[in-house]
């Protein structure tokens, strides 16, 4: 039956994908080409997809592959089997830290782990800054130093960290407001 | 059973304003569980981050069920989580439906542009907040510099780069512990 084999298809995606969102993409070619569900173009629309909407990119990819193979209820299947592997064996891990979180050990290992946690935050920021504040290819086709900002987009950041800083005010209505001066001043470019 | 459901409802609003994965819901947590309503701390949120970045599965998911699962067990984990994905299932599931072009949409892409220019501030904001909770000293302050390297350059998988964080960790705890007893 086609909602069993998407639960353990999407399981075992769940499971092995280590790192996030984009690690799954490796499994989705796989998974097209081995059982022709759906097509790489697929696969690259859905990436389009899943970055301009809420949610987590695996998530978002999960539930947009299982519903073209069989429709809403194999878009909540095929989230199910991906889900399910990561929430078993952060159940497994939670119960022994608690065990254990006394531990010299474990306590000097959260000293390492920490800091490098803050490191992948600053990378992921970094990455988003390279596609919303600046424009790497037009400057590297111009060599202007000019062309490398975006201004309109560096302004908008400078008046939402002052909001922020200043208002204390909740991320929604930050978010909501960014994407409104988006549209106005068509940051997209479209 | 209420607290339940204020997991659930919890993880489903941070489920539909995180945009853009993982680490762009850290400072949505901040705010939604350590400033309003003290169910953890930032140090446990980045605890959980750098497990999740070497456990499978999605970093988003990890997190949900390590927050649910210590406020209410094992269910709580499991709301939490599904709390997390209520709002992106109907989203995607409509736009599937109906709007098969979505991201090519004018709108979309301007209002994309806009929310991303959002997320570099809210990362920035929470950047500065962990500096000051993870930074401690030097010892620590080394560990970030080697792990941001690696990172940038992209030379390990970054779980690895996590276990060898982790590793770190350890040794440097113990020449430590070995200094202060000479």
């Amino acid at each position: 039956m086609i909602l069993i084999q998407l639960f353990f298809e999407f399981f075992k995606v769940g499971l092995f994908s280590i790192g996030g969102g984009l690690a799954t993409l490796p499994f989705l070619y796989d998974m097209s080409s081995r059982l022709g569900w759906f097509t790489t173009g697929d696969v690259a629309n859905m990436i389009a997809i899943a970055e301009s909407t809420p949610g987590a990119i695996g998530i978002n990819m999960s539930t947009y592959a299982g519903y073209q193979v069989a429709g809403i209820l194999g878009g909540i299947v095929a989230t199910l089997g991906l889900a399910a592997p990561c929430i078993i064996i952060i159940l497994i891990i939670a119960r022994l830290l608690t065990k254990f979180k006394d531990s010299k050990l474990v306590q000097n290992m959260f000293f390492g782990l920490r800091p490098a946690s803050l490191a992948m935050i600053v990378s992921a920021g970094i990455g988003v800054v390279k596609i919303a504040l600046v424009n790497i290819p037009l400057f590297q086709s111009s060599g202007q130093i000019l062309d490398l900002l975006i201004l309109p987009a560096l302004v908008l950041a400078a008046v939402l960290y002052m909001i922020s800083k200043k208002t204390k005010c909740s991320p929604i209505l930050l978010i909501a407001l960014s994407a409104v001066v988006g549209i106005v001043l068509q940051l997209g470019g479209a | 059973m209420k607290e339940l459901f204020e997991l659930y409802i919890t993880f489903a609003k941070i489920g539909s304003i995180t945009f853009g994965g993982g680490y762009a819901m850290l400072p949505i947590l901040q705010r939604e569980l350590v400033e309003k309503r003290h169910w953890e701390t930032d140090e446990d949120l980045m605890d959980y981050f750098a497990i999740g970045q070497c456990t499978p599965g999605i970093i988003s998911l990890n997190v949900s069920t390590f927050v649910g699962n210590k406020r209410k067990g094992i269910l709580g984990g499991i709301v939490s989580s599904i709390g997390f994905v209520t709002v992106p299932i109907l989203l995607i599931l409509v736009i599937s439906m109906f709007l098969k072009n979505f991201a090519d949409y004018a709108i979309v892409k301007n209002a994309f542009a806009g929310i991303r220019v959002c997320v570099c501030v809210l990362i920035l904001d929470a950047v500065e907040r962990l500096w000051k909770k993870s930074i401690l000293n030097i010892r620590s302050f080394t560990i970030f510099a080697g792990a941001l390297l690696l990172t940038l350059f992209d030379v390990l998988p970054l779980y690895m780069i996590v276990l060898l964080s982790a590793v770190a960790g350890i040794l440097i705890s113990q020449l430590k512990a070995k200094e202060v007893a000479k």
